[in-house]
């Protein structure tokens, strides 16, 4: 087991530099100065010169980058172009609305998602499983933003339930929650009509498996065997779905973010991305890749805790 | 032949038809303005109504499916092209550095949150269709090569590739002439689901403005400039989404299908 997380954490390390290396690389191509770009087309080339110095664009291009990753080690992430605040204190005041707009998505998508694929596995073949299988294939070929439009028409301008867009800040929760509710049900619906289907096919495949006629022939029910053995043994791709999804609706909010005027990672990235403050987009997307990573890393060392077959395999 | 293959193949066939008919005809040209004809119902002259700037919105839907078509069939032909020589490559280097190298590589796109690295390429070269393919093209690199990798590997034990080797075939010739073919279902039922995807990533780009620049029509700029319209006229919005997901629905039916129909396993287990 030592081992195995030894080489995983190796793995991990090597990803991580190298998506440090690729992402920094991507942003140095990036045709146009900032600094010009800051200090727009009537600048003095004296003080266009002092103002690369004073962001450091002036050194060498690996002193830059391990300047940027010790930066990162330390929690400093630089200081953004735009905003003359660094970058950390920005990160920090916009995933308080991301996290819990993920946390949120997550949460709906999971509720509605297990007891759909449950249902559909237990009657496979019914109508009750044809009608959820066609739900789901609904909800991967709805785009989310679309929905979102949807959503707003209905709630916000129709019945006026909710507000269009806007944050109010976590000094209300209540009113916090509300504002993040239409947002989380568009990004949850392709989610849960994923997580439905890998819900479904996971226990089918469980359902088939000895341990259930074991368990039949013991005398349990259809019922008990279903819920005591299989749904457990079922759960094991699901989490993994459901830490990849995680990842995904951190950064994937991009647009919902945009759609209802919400201060997230995915705007902050956008709008950087739009001022050419590279500093931010450079250090928030590794922020993401490491996300990802680091999940990926922790599911599989829980499929190794779970399962020791992966374990010798290495 | 299932249900989903027909009722996918129809849906696909309907905008693959639509879009190969607007090279040669659309009801109204959409370049000319008509704006004291704006945000019309459906009715018998529009079928499908008017824009905001008294545009056909059926002739828009034509010509639109055109561009969704076009961005993603090249952004999977650019998956394909790269993507599958390289997990043939990998397969037939099993275990080396290189095959290591080229999965390690994978992984690492995988890790990349797609949408912001789309968002970022085509905010670095200029918003257009081309930026739109290469940004959405990237990402289905990893998945050919992976899947074609994972499926090139059992056939490289099978028998007939033991004798193809004592004949004194290169691997190059053994991946090219034995294992392709074999894997050549696999990769057009994974296709059509990029197809999809790629249907879904070129309409979020060009509903934030990053892809195809007008006047070229695509649906998801249509849906942008409906958003704020939704109220007073929510055709506007509902047209172009459904087009969105009737096409992706029929891509996905037909992907399913294709898939079930393909694997004989499946197959002997419906009979």
């Amino acid at each position: 087991m030592i081992r195995y997380i030894a080489s995983r954490l190796l793995s991990l390390t090597l990803s991580l530099i190298a998506a440090s290396i690729v992402i920094f690389a991507v942003i140095e191509v990036i045709p146009g100065d900032p600094a010009a770009f800051m200090l727009g087309v009537n600048a003095r080339p004296d003080t266009l010169l002092a103002l690369r110095d004073q962001m450091g664009l002036n050194d060498p291009l690996p002193l830059r980058y391990f300047a940027w990753v010790t930066g990162m080690l330390t929690g400093d992430f630089g200081i953004s172009w735009t905003y003359k605040t660094p970058v950390a204190e920005l990160v920090n005041d916009r995933i308080w609305v991301s996290l819990p707009l993920a946390i949120y998505a997550l949460f709906l998508s999971t509720i509605i998602a297990f007891p759909a694929g449950i249902i559909a596995a237990s009657r496979r073949g019914g109508m009750g499983d044809v009608s959820i299988m066609g739900a789901t294939q609904l909800g991967v070929a709805i785009p989310n933003f679309w929905f979102a439009m949807i959503l707003v028409l209905i709630f916000a301008i129709k019945l006026r339930w909710f507000s269009a867009g806007g944050f109010p800040g976590w000094d209300t929760p209540l009113l916090a929650i509300k504002s993040l509710t239409l947002p989380a049900i568009a990004l949850a619906l392709p989610q849960a009509a994923i997580l439905a289907r890998v819900m479904r096919s996971s226990l089918l495949d469980n359902l088939g498996e000895d341990y259930i006629r074991t368990a039949r022939a013991k005398g349990l029910t259809r019922r008990q065997a279903l819920w005591r053995h299989a749904v457990r043994n079922a759960l094991i791709p699901v989490l993994t779905i459901i830490g990849l999804q995680f990842s995904f609706l951190l950064a994937g909010g991009i647009i919902i973010e945009q759609i209802f005027f919400l201060p997230g990672l995915g705007r902050l990235i956008f709008q950087s991305i739009s001022a050419r403050d590279l500093i931010v987009v450079e250090s928030v997307v590794m922020l993401l890749v490491f996300v990802v990573i680091v999940v990926n890393f922790a599911v599989d060392l829980a499929y190794a805790v779970v399962d020791p077959r992966l374990r010798s395999r290495t | 032949m299932s249900r989903s293959i027909a009722i996918g193949a129809t849906l696909t066939l309907v905008f693959l038809g639509l879009a190969a008919l607007s090279f040669i005809y659309t009801p109204y040209d959409i370049q000319s303005f008509d704006i004291p004809n704006k945000l019309h119902r459906p009715d018998a002259t529009n079928w499908l109504g008017t824009d905001h700037f008294g545009r056909d919105i059926l002739s828009m839907i034509m010509l639109g499916a055109r561009t969704s078509i076009a961005v993603a069939v090249l952004a999977v032909g650019i998956g394909i092209c790269i993507g599958v020589p390289l997990g043939l490559l990998a397969a037939a280097r099993r275990g080396s550095l290189l095959d290591e190298l080229i999965m390690r590589g994978n992984d690492l796109v995988f890790a990349f949150p797609s949408l912001v690295i789309a968002i970022l390429i085509t905010a670095i070269f200029g918003p257009s269709a081309i930026n739109a393919i290469i940004a959405i093209g990237i990402f289905n690199i990893p998945v050919f090569a992976r899947l074609s990798r994972g499926a090139a590997l059992p056939i490289w034990e099978r028998d007939f590739i033991l004798a193809a080797r004592v004949a004194g075939k290169s691997s190059l010739r053994i991946s090219i002439e034995h294992i392709l073919p074999n894997i050549t279902n696999l990769m057009i039922v994974q296709g059509t689901i990029q197809f999809s995807l790629g249907i879904l990533a070129e309409a979020a780009l060009s509903y934030i403005g990053l892809g195809a620049q007008p006047p070229t029509a695509s649906w998801g700029r249509m849906l942008a400039d409906a958003q704020t319209l939704t109220s007073i006229a929510p055709h506007t919005a509902l047209i172009p989404g459904m087009a969105i997901v009737l096409m992706v629905l029929g891509l996905n039916l037909l992907g399913d299908g294709l898939r079930d129909w393909l694997d004989p396993r499946i197959r002997i287990a419906r009979t």
